[in-house]
């Protein structure tokens, strides 16, 4: 039996699910205050979560008193504190901006509450769990909460983002539960960590690692296996796009690099290194350019999270380099948390330009309205995180990634880093110069712009402003992240 | 305590200026009066705490605040000499420009955005200034280019937004190879706090891998040289002039320009050391290319019937001069070239505030429209006057003196040649200046120009700020021995920075 | 030939015909039955694991099986409501990228 105080291992996964049940059985006028408390309990739980693991290290529970292999274990260490952490910030700000987002839109208001409180449950639960089956299920529970929240416009667009996305996922997770079986049958064992130390390097670990890995780049959006996720991220509603380039399609990220670093890493020759970062570096080059090419405002967010998610993949090839390894790696963890932080931000200043003009082209933010120049200023300091220019977490995380490459000796990498920037710079600016131009002859096109509530304008602001509050210093995050990190990476 | 709040006296005047931008952010466009007061308050309690320092640092206190971001990376704002020259330089022309600009600006729109982005450029280039190793420049380097934006497309029309863009490519660019630079860096040697002569660890490590030292070197000078607008990157600046006029008083005098040039002379004298510099041959290269800019910004000037363009092409020119005193090497070379970052910035500040005079109370912006204008606004031309002598080298102003100590300097290391560039400057200063004094006092007028508003010629706000930085054009010059003089700080600079060169 | 290897064979056939079915057929009724096939050939793959040694039967294979069919159940619903509700909305019944 676990000490009762690890309790709040579970708490992060049933609050949020708890409150999804009661959320449903109440109906949508009860739904906002309730999501407002269950996320309340759920961030205190994860606080508690983290401060255990920054004092104590590694924290692990056992459902019901039984422990694995019967039983399932929830651990914690410092990534997945990080992760949690980082997910908890999103969350509350994804509640607090939906309850004023979907007020008055009854019937997806109605859906909207349970999906996106199991989603975060799923979430939490994908990154406590140490168990590769138990990661399959959480890893459909995201899916089939995401794929709803992306239909719940209910337009051809969206209905056809949702339904190749949901295609796409289950034949992700297929790959993932194949590779997973074939793992068993080689280990007999489905703890991650036992399947590091028994797996070895044989050729049926690497095809069983390269289905799972095969099925996660997918859930990744990782190129090429892209092309999914720019329809559905920006089809949408605000505070669902926000979740799911935040948090659900980093999920895949992080999974990528905990399945690499734990439990495959015998496996990780240059070559497989290598090639696993081109496909980062492919993914950060081709996304950027798409974002370039975008005439409407989300599908711009969406490609760069097709780029910026690129970036933690650029750590696998330095891993297995001493001087480099450590360096890469905080990089990339921190990368995670920079980009879900900013990411969120702007897509939801990205919403409140929709909610008050009622569209997101471009070329109709010329002479933008007075109410949004906080969403606009919103939008400008998130997209500077991203650019990965200081004084943002953004850069640091860009700074480490950049220095490990340099450190290693493999300044391929480095160049894709400042690369990156750059382009994320040029689309960053196509938008906010657009923000920033005189309003065509004859004011505005379009209707006039509707009134914010303070809750949406003032949501954003907040998540960009945690990005730089992380621009600060990334020392105490980086050290939680070394509690329980392998010892190559210390 | 107050020892302790002393020694963190760095910090506060870095947040008393990123505070008044987020209080002018928050006021909103309608509160004016209100904006007016933080304005002012916030750039006259920097320029107070600024001073302290300056007087701290001569009585020999040490200012440093740091503290750690990465493991093994600290953020370091310390205040040498050398840090507060510019400090002082930017504190000062900052309230006098916010004077400026308020006269300027407050009748057109977006003006909350305008001063708070005022605010945070201050802000960043305090932070070049007092910046104590080559992360922490870095990061303010950067946040300078971000800053800058939105003053560059204030306006908002086409011009505008292409002229922000030509900006930002030129600056982001340079931005990335400083960064790539400086990363390079400290993978190779790891952190250490700015050395006057040159870091110990980088002299070790240049003499293990000359190449790849020199390739550094190569991407930090090329990261900075984009702000310094050294041939063959100086496309921005010319196109920046688009902007108001208060904000091209910010690029060319006050900030952007000189955050570049200060970086050369870090790089140069606290990275890598001169004499290390010169052994790995950067400093002929980076001397011929800023004798060339000195040519070509002169040459590109002469052929400009914009006054605002012309007097771009002149900083282009001008600044170079703080760059080819730190290549050409020796003491007296390096005290030309650190005053003339002062009063460079003093005359162009006069020159582009005089500009913004003609073309907001005559609406002329065109050399050939001002003939006969010293008489319609004879205070505002008789500062552009001395701004403009002074520019030429004409004694005893301060442009001569920065240019004396070049030219003697540059004998002493045996570089006549630098005379010669110091000479056909001149010629050319005089051949671009001279015709517009020639309009402004001996034609007569052509045009119909508003009449007076009221006794002064123009509003006073506006007047004001060129006669006080045309006034310390001249005392520059004629008070240069005193040993509070831009002068005679440069000179306390490299005698007790930089006794080997 | 051994009760596990018979299993594994028939997996692979399922998921040969399932992964065709995907790359072949545009209708998205058959598309969603074709990723059920492929389920299902994971699911027995995974009870042939559990026979492999014989005289004992491994229960985590089963307890795995059993999970993944309540997943796959649900995400066909609810994949095959999306359908409906996407064939409702535009008339096709299959994705407008996959033409030509």
């Amino acid at each position: 039996m676990a000490e009762l105080g690890a309790l709040s291992l579970p708490l992060a996964f049933f609050l949020p699910l708890l409150t999804a049940l009661a959320a449903f059985l109440l109906g949508a006028r009860q739904a906002p205050w309730l999501a407002g408390i269950g996320a309340l309990a759920t961030v205190a739980a994860v606080a508690d979560a983290v401060r255990r693991v920054a004092a104590h290290g590694p924290q692990a529970y056992h459902l019901g008193g039984w422990a694995p292999p019967l039983g399932v274990e929830l651990y914690a260490d410092g990534l997945a504190a990080l992760m949690l952490a980082m997910t908890a910030a999103v969350a509350l700000a994804v509640t607090a901006y939906a309850g004023a987002y979907l007020h008055g839109q009854g019937q997806a208001a109605e859906r909207f509450w349970p999906l996106w409180l199991v989603q975060w449950a799923a979430l939490n639960g994908t990154f406590l769990s140490a168990d590769l089956f138990n990661l399959y299920v959480m890893l459909e529970l995201v899916t089939l909460t995401a794929v709803p929240l992306v239909a719940m416009a209910g337009d051809r667009a969206s209905l056809g983002a949702a339904m190749r996305y949901l295609l796409l996922a289950l034949i992700a997770s297929l790959a993932y539960l194949l590779g997973v079986a074939l793992l068993y049958g080689g280990t007999g064992t489905l703890h991650l960590r036992e399947v590091g130390e028994l797996a070895g390097a044989g050729g049926p670990t690497a095809v069983a690692a390269a289905l799972v890995t095969a099925g996660l780049l997918l859930k990744a959006a990782i190129f090429p296996l892209h092309a999914w996720l720019a329809p559905a991220h920006s089809s949408a509603p605000a505070p669902a796009s926000a979740a799911l380039s935040a948090l659900v399609a980093q999920a895949g990220v992080y999974l990528v690099l905990r399945l690499w670093l734990w439990a495959f890493p015998a496996l990780l020759s240059p070559v497989v290194g290598w090639g696993l970062g081109g496909l980062g570096a492919a993914s950060v080059l081709y996304g950027s350019l798409q974002a370039l090419r975008q005439s409407r405002l989300k599908p711009v967010i969406a490609y760069s999270t097709v780029a910026q998610l690129g970036y933690p993949l650029l750590l696998l090839p330095l891993a297995a380099v001493p001087a480099a390894a450590s360096q890469a790696w905080q990089g990339a963890a921190y990368f995670i948390v920079a980009h879900g932080l900013a990411k969120a931000g702007a897509f939801l200043a990205a919403g409140n330009v929709y909610y008050s003009l009622g569209h997101d082209r471009l070329a109709g933010l010329r002479g933008l309205a007075p109410e949004l120049s906080a969403s606009v200023l919103a939008l400008g300091l998130a997209w500077v995180s991203l650019m990965g220019l200081p004084p943002t977490a953004g850069f640091l995380a860009k700074w480490q990634l950049l220095s490990g490459a340099l450190a290693g000796g493999q300044w391929p990498w480095a160049v894709v880093v400042v690369l990156g920037g750059l382009l994320a710079a040029g689309y960053g600016f196509r938008v906010l110069a657009t923000a920033h131009a005189a309003a065509p002859p004859g004011g505005p096109v379009g209707r006039p712009a509707r009134r914010l509530p303070w809750r949406m304008a003032a949501t954003p602001l907040l998540l960009a402003l945690a990005v730089y509050l992380l621009g600060v210093s990334a020392v105490p995050a980086l050290r939680l992240l070394g509690q329980g990190a392998p010892e190559a990476l210390g | 305590m107050m020892a302790a709040a002393y020694g963190l006296l760095p910090l506060a005047a870095l947040l008393i200026a990123v505070a008044t931008a987020a209080i002018v952010f928050a006021l909103g466009d309608a509160r004016r009066r209100q904006r007016t007061f933080w304005n002012l308050f916030g750039a006259g309690a920097k320029l107070v705490l600024v001073l302290v320092m300056a007087y701290g640092v001569l009585q020999g206190d040490t200012f440093e605040v740091a503290w750690p971001v990465l493991p093994g990376i600290t953020l370091r704002l310390a205040a040498d000499r050398l840090a507060l020259l510019f400090a002082v330089l930017s504190a000062g022309l900052w309230l006098v420009t916010t004077v400026y600009a308020i006269a300027y600006l407050e009748g057109s729109g977006q003006r909350a955005r305008f001063f708070g982005f005022f605010s945070l450029c201050v802000a960043a280039t305090f932070g070049i200034a007092l910046a104590g190793n080559p992360f922490t420049f870095l990061c303010f380097y950067e946040l300078l280019t971000l800053a800058t934006y939105p003053l560059v497309v204030h306006r908002g029309h086409p011009a505008a937004l292409a002229a922000g863009r030509t900006y930002l490519i030129h600056t982001l660019g340079g931005g990335a190879a400083l960064l790539a630079g400086t990363a390079a860096l400290y993978a190779a040697v790891g952190e250490h706090p700015y050395t006057p002569g040159g870091m110990p660890a980088v002299a070790e490590w240049a003499a293990q891998a000359p190449a790849a030292a020199t390739a550094v070197l190569g991407l930090l000078l090329g990261g900075v040289a984009v702000k310094a607008a050294l041939f063959p990157l100086q496309g921005w600046l010319p196109a920046a002039m688009v902007a108001p006029a208060p904000v091209s008083a910010l690029l060319h005098a006050v900030a952007v320009v000189k955050a570049g040039a200060f970086g050369v002379v870090r790089i140069v004298e606290d990275v890598y050391g001169h004499a290390l510099a010169a052994e790995l041959h950067v400093t002929p290269v980076l001397s011929a290319l800023a004798a060339v800019t000195v040519v070509y910004g002169s040459v590109r000037a002469l052929a400009q019937v914009d006054l605002k363009r012309r007097l771009a092409f002149s900083t282009v020119s001008q600044v170079s001069f703080i760059t080819l005193g730190v290549a050409v090497g020796g003491q007296l070379a390096l005290v030309g070239g650190l005053a003339h970052l002062i009063h460079q910035g003093l005359m162009k500040v006069t020159l582009f505030f005089c500009a913004g005079n003609y073309a907001e109370t005559l609406g002329e912006h065109r050399i050939d429209a001002l003939d006969g204008a010293g008489r319609r606004m004879p205070a505002t031309s008789a500062a552009f006057t001395v701004a403009a002598l002074g520019m030429m080298g004409a004694p005893p102003l301060a442009g001569f003196i920065s240019k004396w100590y070049l030219g003697i300097g540059a004998l002493g290391q045996g570089q006549g040649w630098v005379v010669g560039v110091l000479v056909a400057s001149t010629l050319l200063n005089a051949a671009y200046f001279l015709p517009i004094l020639r309009r402004l006092w001996l034609l007569s007028a052509t045009r119909d120009w508003p009449a007076r508003a009221g006794r002064a010629e123009t509003h006073r706000g506006l007047l004001y700020p060129p006669l006080l930085t045309a006034a310390a054009v001249l005392l520059a010059g004629l008070l240069a021995a005193a040993p509070l003089s831009p002068l005679g700080w440069a000179v306390r600079i490299v005698e007790q920075g930089y006794p080997g060169l | 030939m051994t009760q596990a290897g018979l299993y594994t064979l028939a997996a692979s056939a399922l998921a040969g015909i399932g992964v065709y079915g995907l790359l072949a057929r545009r209708h998205l009724l058959r598309r969603i039955l074709a990723v059920n096939l492929l389920g299902n050939a994971v699911f027995l793959l995974l009870v042939a694991f559990a026979r492999r040694q014989p005289g004992y039967v491994d229960p985590v294979p089963h307890a795995m099986v059993l999970t993944g069919i309540v997943v796959a159940v649900s995400a066909t619903a609810f994949a095959l409501a999306l359908a409906r509700r996407y064939y409702a909305e535009t008339g096709l019944d299959h994705l407008p990228e996959d033409e030509g």
